[in-house]
């Protein structure tokens, strides 16, 4: 089976968030850019599980500029066979989409994986984009996943519960947290990593359908009011009276 | 021209993300002096509601099939439906449907999409939570033809009275390769991110074993019950509970986290929250900083006080 695992860019979970330029753009001065965590310790790492299991391939694949190379190579590290950076500054979800499906429209792939959302953006619309642009179905938010030949067997998370799918490949899945536990790479993925495979292809021409004109910070909290450990009558009566929550 | 709206059913009614998204797509058809029309897929017993949210006409596709969900063969029915309402915008709701079934049909339309909206648009501009709840952007949607899908708990509802007029929508329903095998529900649980009140507990615990009181408190309030990451990880609760920047965001009227000391990560994926009340023995911990009501004290001790305190409110 030929798996494709789209990664994306994201900063640290730890990054302080500022912006510059009017506050039109994300302010990356100081910030550590990682595999975004769900793309990397689900997607990736169940991908791994199923070639190491069934045997078949998985190549990472990135939209980005040549900047993303080291996130990449943390991909490869993990235990990726081979990568592939489609060669062109990031737009909007649809720009990325329409890059993605190009490739694998030209390069075929049974089963196309992505993290559920990026934790910068937190769009959650890539995947979905992906497999109507290659008439695919789509299981998002898939917390467990299953192969047998042919048929993948999917859980995905509904409000309260979960659903259990099935369909047939090539499908596109978008992952949740659940469906594998995070891997360290070690120090022989990190060597072999330099020598794989990274090919770096052209994009093809898309526009984007939105744009972001500005960021703000939400307001801050004014305070917090204390309310003494012997007196918790109190809390509740503010709950009730003055925040009217409950 | 027409806002569309689709509102997603589970187990025979409307959601109530489907309720929020339906009087935002009311909101912005009244704004835009357009019809808010809604479109149901599969079996749902309380469309009438939807009167009293602002929305005016829905297509039904009454087929017991579409009970279950396939973001493929929706995305290709509401596209019918799009073209029959001449609609200009179409709304989602922001949970586990929309989520699937906006991209695709953002892609099918060649359509902008914003997803995760907190307010109406201002012209094309809407603004979303980026950064795991960490900030704002506001985002142009620079194609005719419009798509938003709405957090939950996030836009102020505005109920009134009306009426709705149902029209059997007959479309082509494609066949897909997908099938759905079962549905596992946790019945006694309330949904996490359509609760309006989550009480919620980390390490301070010291054990899943005192748990107890944290459910009891939550049943006392009609809550529902969360953890922190740490608390997931070594197993003391499901994973499910998880909030958190790599967990579950959520936005409830109320959370009250006991025990959590309010890590970044942690704060992401709740400081949404209206009021964020926090339980802790350590004057220090970072998590008072975000929160509006504050106890430092003893769980074990608090935690019983407040049970009884809500007890004697609700009489």
């Amino acid at each position: 089976m030929k798996i494709i695992v789209c990664i994306s860019k994201a900063p640290d979970t730890t990054s302080k968030i500022a912006f510059t330029d009017g506050n039109s753009k994300f302010d990356e001065n100081g910030v550590q850019f990682i595999v975004n965590p769900y793309d990397e310790w689900y997607a990736l790492v169940r991908a791994l599980e199923l070639k190491e299991a069934n045997g078949g391939s998985v190549t990472v694949l990135n939209v980005g500029n040549a900047s993303n190379d080291a996130i990449i190579r943390k991909a490869l590290a993990i235990g990726a066979d081979d990568a592939v950076r489609i060669d062109t500054p990031t737009q909007d979800a649809l720009f990325v989409a329409k890059q993605i499906a190009n490739y694998v429209k030209e390069n075929n792939a049974d089963m196309v994986l992505f993290g559920k959302e990026t934790i910068d953006y937190n769009g959650s619309q890539v995947g979905g984009m992906v497999a109507a642009l290659l008439d695919m179905p789509y299981v998002s938010l898939a917390s467990k996943l299953d192969m047998n030949g042919t048929t993948a067997t999917i859980e995905r998370e509904i409000e309260g519960g979960v659903e259990v799918v099935e369909t047939s490949t090539p499908v596109v899945l978008s992952a949740a947290k659940g469906m594998a536990e995070a891997r360290i790479p070690n120090m022989r993925g990190i060597m072999a990593a330099r020598t794989k495979p990274l090919n770096v292809v052209a994009a093809t021409d898309a526009t984007s359908a939105t744009e972001i004109k500005s960021f703000s910070l939400p307001p801050a909290k004014t305070g917090c009011k204390y309310v003494d450990a012997d007196n918790v009558e109190q809390l509740i009566d503010l709950l009730h009276n003055e925040a009217k929550a409950i | 021209m027409s806002v569309l709206i689709y509102t997603d059913s589970a187990d025979g009614t409307l959601t109530k993300n489907a309720f929020e998204a339906a009087n935002y797509g009311a909101l912005l058809a009244k704004k835009e002096g357009k019809t808010a029309t809604a479109i149901v897929l599969g079996e749902a017993s309380d469309i009438d509601k939807l009167g009293a949210y602002g929305i005016t006409k829905v297509l039904h596709v009454n087929d017991a099939a579409l009970n279950n969900f396939d973001p493929q063969r929706n995305a290709a029915i509401i596209a019918q439906a799009v073209t029959k309402e001449n609609a200009s915008t179409i709304i989602f709701p922001h949970d586990y449907s929309g989520k699937a079934t906006a991209p695709m049909l953002a892609a099918r339309l060649d359509a902008g999409l914003v997803t995760g909206a907190v307010a109406l648009p201002e012209g094309n501009t809407v603004r979303k939570t980026v950064f795991s709840g960490k900030a704002f952007a506001d985002v142009e949607i620079k194609t005719a033809t419009k798509i938003i899908s709405v957090l939950p708990n996030s836009v102020d509802k505005q109920i009134g009275e009306g009426s709705v007029a149902v029209e059997n929508f007959s479309c082509e329903i494609p066949t897909t390769r997908l099938t759905v095998k079962e549905v596992k529900k946790a019945s006694t649980e309330l949904s996490l991110t359509e609760a309006d009140i989550v009480v919620s507990a980390g390490r301070g615990l010291k054990g899943p074993e005192n748990w107890g009181m944290i459910e009891e408190l939550a049943q006392e309030l009609g809550a529902a019950t969360a953890c922190s990451r740490p608390v997931a990880d070594i197993g003391w609760r499901p994973h499910h509970e998880h909030v958190g920047q790599t967990g579950i965001a959520i936005r409830p009227n109320l959370y009250i986290a006991v025990g959590i000391s309010g890590a970044i990560q942690h704060l992401a994926g709740v400081n949404g929250s209206k009021t964020i009340v926090v339980i802790n023995t350590d004057p220090e911990a970072p998590f008072f900083k975000a929160a509006d009501y504050g106890i430092v004290g003893d769980a074990f001790e608090v935690v019983p006080k407040m049970i009884a305190a809500v007890k004697k409110l609700k009489g």
